[in-house]
């Protein structure tokens, strides 16, 4: 009698979810949901990623904002693709100071590294902070007459033309036209699966690797108010994005020209400050700062510790600006060097998933 | 043994039924949903996101100062009413002067009878609560206090510059938990005692005011050409600011 009444039971819930999921796949296309795969330091130190309500990660929208991003069709002369400017083997950065545009021209800032950006809490991309949120910054790109130099109405013209593409937009997006909404939607997406959180000092935190008495003494270089005292900006053990996303003037030049975040907010308070970058993979996102002007690590480890230039903005945890900066001893210099480089994740930059 | 088993089962139940002993109580009083709201002062000038920055003041001891960042801790409201009946609002605030959404704060729980009440809350984390790492919301905003000197986080950041009006100089007035010496560290964190009498008559939004001079004023009065930067690992400096830290905040007006 039990055993009748079992079978009935899982007969029904058998028959019957099938039924169902036939049913809504006949008339509906629905994603796949692929919701992000955060990492365990992440999950136990910091508080969710940003994932807008309307652009949830999905199997689909991923694998078409991945081919839009290392597609040149989104420039004027299909030459350029973001992935132009943005290397994988260079954590999405650029090696040359500033990049070099479609026609040739070259703009004023380096190209910024793309990792870990659903973290960006405040939302605000761009050196200067000048986009909010991932999706309107992958607008501006595209029709930048010094990058991508296209429109959005070209590109929507000839991706809805494309044999591949009206599909691919159907399965991420369901029916209807192709927009350049739902194309930055689906290139947001892949840029939120870039995620770099296996690098030497994620495993030391893990208990999997310990660090050489030199790196040891450059994390406390780095930790130090009387030495480095980078933490304030840059993150720390209990903050693994290593950068506060914040806007600082860090004492770049004695006379601002670059506005920075004072040129999008209008407040002269603002002029010259620039997001902190993570420190995430500098061995890979060459040159450095927001301009590009210094080549090595070296040169910046200098410019904090003897380079440092006041000017109306800087900021005030640039305290020895008097002095022109902290003054490392060469051994501290060499230790905080060796200590940056264990948060470069080798994993990241060799990961088929975010290669072309 | 199976009757056993189901007669225990339903007296559990039953006895899981009976009336609380707070069940009878006659007419209890009225509850009141208490938020509360910091504002932020020099000696009276309001300090707020639009101002911070363009602000100079003068502090106690002379100097001409200017402020970029001034962020803050704190922790386990109380209100205790005339009874000495006390009620105690979960979660911490954490302060960015120029983010005026989080000016205030609303606890989870934060129904409490109509009555007259005295504000107590704690300056920073405590020993218990101030755990290196433990909250992610504070290592998200870059908040820790570096292992070094003790771990866990901040009480206060505030950043600057003073002596504007000659030759301008950072300072760094950051305080959490204080190093006696090498490892040995000295919980820094301070119980504030707001004796002014709160009465509530209804859901109220309770102002609290810090006056920022006060840090620099009493009973220590601040050189900050003496103590500008570094004052994290400097004992005394810390020590300091927790005495300065207790005339800092005050009653303001209570909305109901």
């Amino acid at each position: 009698m039990y055993k009748s009444i079992t079978y009935i039971l899982i007969l029904s819930c058998v028959f019957l979810t099938a039924c169902s999921d036939e049913n809504t796949n006949e008339y509906v296309i629905k994603p796949t949901a692929q919701p992000l795969d955060i990492p365990p330091l992440f999950n136990q130190l910091i508080i969710n990623p940003i994932i807008p309500i309307d652009n949830p990660q999905t199997v689909e929208g991923i694998a078409l904002g991945k081919k839009l991003f290392f597609d040149p069709i989104l420039s004027v002369n299909n030459t350029q693709a973001c992935a132009s400017c943005h290397s994988p083997r260079n954590a999405f950065s650029d090696t040359s100071q500033f990049s070099d545009g479609v026609n040739g021209n070259f703009g004023t800032r380096n190209a910024m590294p793309i990792f870990n950006l659903a973290w960006n809490y405040d939302e605000k991309f761009f050196w200067d902070g000048s986009v909010f949120s991932l999706e309107h910054q992958a607008l501006e790109p595209v029709e930048n007459p010094i990058e991508m130099n296209n429109t959005w109405e070209t590109v929507i013209s000839r991706l809805q033309q494309h044999p591949e593409y009206p599909n691919l937009f159907t399965n991420a997006f369901g029916e209807g036209i192709i927009t350049k909404e739902k194309a930055t939607k689906a290139i947001a997406q892949f840029e939120r699966t870039l995620i770099s959180a296996n690098s030497k000092f994620d495993k030391y935190l893990l208990g999997e690797v310990t660090l050489t008495p030199e790196e040891t003494n450059g994390l406390n270089v780095f930790m130090d108010e009387t030495r480095g005292d980078c933490f304030h900006c840059h993150g720390s053990p209990n903050n693994p994005l290593w950068t506060d996303n914040k806007f600082h003037n860090n004492g770049l030049d004695a006379t601002i020209t670059d506005l920075g975040l004072g040129a999008v907010t209008g407040d002269p308070a603002d002029n010259g400050k620039f997001k902190s970058p993570s420190l995430r993979n500098l061995a890979y996102t060459a040159p450095f700062m927001h301009d590009g002007r210094f080549q090595t690590l070296e040169d910046v480890i200098n410019h904090y510790s003897e380079g440092l230039q006041n000017s109306p903005t800087i900021d005030p945890l640039m305290k020895k600006v008097a002095q022109g900066g902290v003054q490392l001893s060469a051994q501290d210099k060499a230790d905080l060097i060796a200590f940056l480089h264990t948060l470069s994740d080798p994993s990241f930059v060799n990961n088929p998933a975010f290669q072309n | 043994m199976k009757k056993i088993i189901a007669i225990f089962i339903v007296s559990c139940i039953l006895f899981s039924c009976s009336e609380d002993n707070d069940d009878n109580l006659i007419a209890p009083l009225p509850q009141a949903a208490i938020t509360f709201n910091f504002t932020h002062n020099w000696d009276g000038t309001t300090i707020n996101n639009n101002n911070l920055q363009t602000e100079t003041v003068i502090n106690a001891h002379g100097e001409v100062m200017s402020m970029t960042r001034l962020r803050y801790l704190i922790s386990r409201f109380e209100l205790t009413n005339e009874n000495g009946q006390t009620y105690r609002f979960n979660g911490y605030k954490f302060t960015d002067l120029s983010d005026e959404t989080t000016y205030n704060f609303s606890p989870e729980n934060n129904n409490i009878p109509i009555g007259t009440y005295t504000l107590k809350f704690i300056w920073g984390f405590n020993e218990t609560d101030n755990i290196d790492g433990a909250y992610t919301d504070l290592n998200s905003a870059s908040w820790n206090w570096p292992a070094m000197l003790g771990g866990g986080y901040h009480f206060m950041q505030f950043d600057g510059m003073y002596n504007v009006n000659t030759t301008a100089m950072p300072y760094n007035f950051h305080n959490g938990t204080a190093r006696v010496s090498m490892d040995v560290f000295e919980q820094n964190f301070a119980e504030i005692v707001l004796e002014t009498p709160i009465t509530i008559i209804n859901n109220a939004s309770i102002e609290v005011k810090m006056n920022i001079a006060e840090f620099f004023k009493n009973p220590n009065t601040w050189d900050l050409n003496v103590l500008d930067t570094p004052l994290m690992p400097n004992y005394d400096a810390q020590k300091m600011m927790q005495e300065n830290v207790l005339t800092v905040f005050s009653i303001g007006n209570i909305t109901q």
